[in-house]
């Protein structure tokens, strides 16, 4: 097994005594040779977004699949809400909601009547109507699931996903296959449960929508959790080197640099004001994420 | 939305096993007669076979009696309409349910797994209940069949429900074989069809080679279709049967031994998850 020598800074802890909706400690699950999950860690504050991110097939489904309850693992100790999944009962079922990544089932059922049928599983079940609303399809609520678009029935899965009013949300790659304008449309829906305390693993391949949706991403390659943090410091974005950019002599200039407002202050004091076509740009966290699975995927060749 | 914010850390029970059976029962009905599949290769199959047979050979007269062949075919339909309604419905349809999603979506939600499994059963016996009534009616109307009377409906009724447990518990089970959804019919159709023929449904089953009657009489449907021959038959017609009986006693208890096996290998057999997962 190879090791990430900087690994205890790109893993920044969540302060001791935050209570956990998630504990998951150095799982395992082996498919024959093929380790999917090789001693991830991974814990999630109650009332927090996070981004899962990963590319495909370091990890990503099979431990969430494990969080859910779906999958067992092979070793290590996991707690979600305070159970262990492994030995979830329709009580602990009742307070999650699990989005999956594809689902073309109810095909014959109105969005009504699938949402409503759900609603009854649930000892604390938020309206349906309600429901239907939030996730926009109060126009579609006749409509059969097969006639609904990729949108519409990724919204029908959510409703479905949020209808036991949940305390912890899992979702799977939601906004696949959206417009701008729906997954738009969608990130203010997650908003608004974030903001009523729901505690949301989100599992995406859009970093733009972590960016947004998250308050802390983690990032997993080879089956292990590799890096996480805010966004905005993820992988020591905020500490990496900034470009300052502009404009002189007809040429771009570019100035890589530790100390962008020491740069900048200095050509606003050459221009005597206004510099022209001024950039100052740090790494995306695209730009970060990139670098943190090319490493990894690295030194596994290696 | 309803919220949240003081709700106790650890929820209230979830709704009982029998209620949410109910309500899966209605939602099994809705999607089962909305989808064109079970609708009428399922519900309505035995009615469209009923109508098309009775026109053609509804009048003949059975060897030396005067009991008419659509007198005997509607028993056989009946039947047939067991073995549609639970084995052929679920052996295909389940391993749909469980590549679409249907299967996944439900072991993550509170819903108790028998709830399910009672959905299937209680879908199972209205849609027959209805098929069975129908067939009556288009029998009674148009083939002027003659219907049971006294002690028949009470063979007719243990006949239905031995015969409905034991190929719904079939289907079940029957539901892992198809590697994929998409290649279940062509796996079940042929049995399905081949156990018809084979058990006395179209053909007289006292005139079929020896070999036939003896792999026939292996597996449910032939001892159902004779039990349902009883009911829809007059007793004169027993010297029709193989053994100049009706032999009730038998059908009773191959029925009762498919059933207890239907239920052993639904148990051990009966997956969630697609091949290969977890």
């Amino acid at each position: 097994m190879s090791t990430t020598a900087p690994a205890s800074d790109l893993l920044v802890p969540l302060p001791p005594g935050t209570d956990l909706a998630i504990r998951a400690r150095d799982v395992h699950k082996a498919y024959g040779d093929t380790h999917a999950v090789d001693g991830a860690t991974l814990e999630v504050a109650r009332g927090e977004t996070l981004a899962l991110l990963g590319p495909n097939g370091a990890g990503k489904t099979t431990t969430t699949e494990i969080l859910e309850g779906y999958r067992l693992r092979d070793s290590g100790e996991v707690e979600v809400l305070g159970v262990d999944p492994a030995h979830g009962d329709a009580r602990w079922k009742s307070r999650l909601g699990i989005v999956l990544q594809s689902a073309s089932d109810l095909r014959d059922l109105t969005v009504a009547e699938a949402v409503r049928h759900f609603a009854g599983y649930y000892p604390h079940a938020a309206d349906p109507t309600e429901v239907i609303e939030s996730v926009g399809l109060a126009a579609k609520a006749g409509t059969r699931a097969a006639q609904l678009s990729g949108g519409q029935r990724r919204r029908l899965d959510v409703a479905l996903g949020i209808v036991g009013d949940p305390e912890l949300l899992f979702l799977d790659e939601p906004t696949t296959g959206f417009d701008p304008e729906a997954r738009r449309e969608f990130w203010d829906l997650i908003r608004s449960l974030r903001a009523r305390g729901t505690t949301i693993l989100l599992t995406t391949h859009y970093l733009e929508e972590a960016e947004v949706l998250a308050d802390r991403v983690a990032v997993i390659a080879g089956g292990r959790v590799i890096a996480t943090d805010v966004p905005a410091r993820l992988g020591g974005r905020d500490e990496s080197v900034t470009t300052v950019s502009w404009q002189e002599g007809g040429a771009t200039r570019e100035v890589r640099t530790a100390e962008p407002t020491r740069v900048v202050a200095e050509l606003a004091a050459r221009f005597d004001g206004e510099v022209p076509g001024l950039a100052v740009r740090r790494p995306s966290l695209e730009d970060i994420y990139l670098t943190l699975i090319g490493h990894t995927l690295t030194q596994e060749v290696a | 939305m309803t919220t949240t914010a003081a709700r106790p850390a650890d929820a209230a029970a979830p709704p009982g096993t029998l209620r949410l059976g109910r309500a899966r029962v209605r939602i099994e009905l809705k999607q089962f007669f909305r989808d064109r599949q079970s609708a009428v290769f399922v519900f309505a199959f035995p009615m469209i076979l009923m109508v098309i047979f009775g026109s053609v050979f509804g009048n003949q007269r059975l060897g030396g009696t005067d009991v008419t062949f659509a007198q005997y075919f509607v028993a056989g339909m009946i039947a047939s309409g067991v073995l549609y309604t639970g084995f052929q419905n679920l052996a295909i349809a389940i391993p749909m349910e469980r590549e679409d999603g249907t299967l996944k979506r439900l072991q993550g939600s509170p819903m108790p797994k028998l709830s399910y499994f009672i959905g299937k059963i209680g879908m199972v016996v209205v849609a027959y209940v209805a098929q069975v009534t129908i067939l009556i009616a288009i029998g009674k109307l148009f083939y002027k069949i003659v219907l049971p009377t006294g002690s028949q409906w009470v063979t007719f009724a243990w006949a239905s429900v031995l015969g409905l447990l034991s190929c719904t518990l079939l289907g079940i089970a029957f539901s892992v074989v198809p590697r994929k959804a998409k290649g279940a019919p062509a796996i079940v159709s042929p049995i399905v069809l081949v156990l018809q023929f084979t058990s006395g449904v179209f053909f007289r089953y006292d005139q079929l080679p020896h070999w036939m009657q003896q792999l026939a009489a292996l597996f449910p449907l032939k001892w159902l279709t004779q039990a349902m021959r009883s009911v829809f038959l007059p007793p004169v017609a027993a010297r029709l049967e193989v053994s100049g009986s009706f032999d009730l006693g038998r059908c009773a208890l191959v029925l009762s031994a498919w059933t207890v096996a239907g239920l052993v290998l639904s148990l051990v057999f009966f997956r969630w998850n697609v091949r290969g997962e977890r």
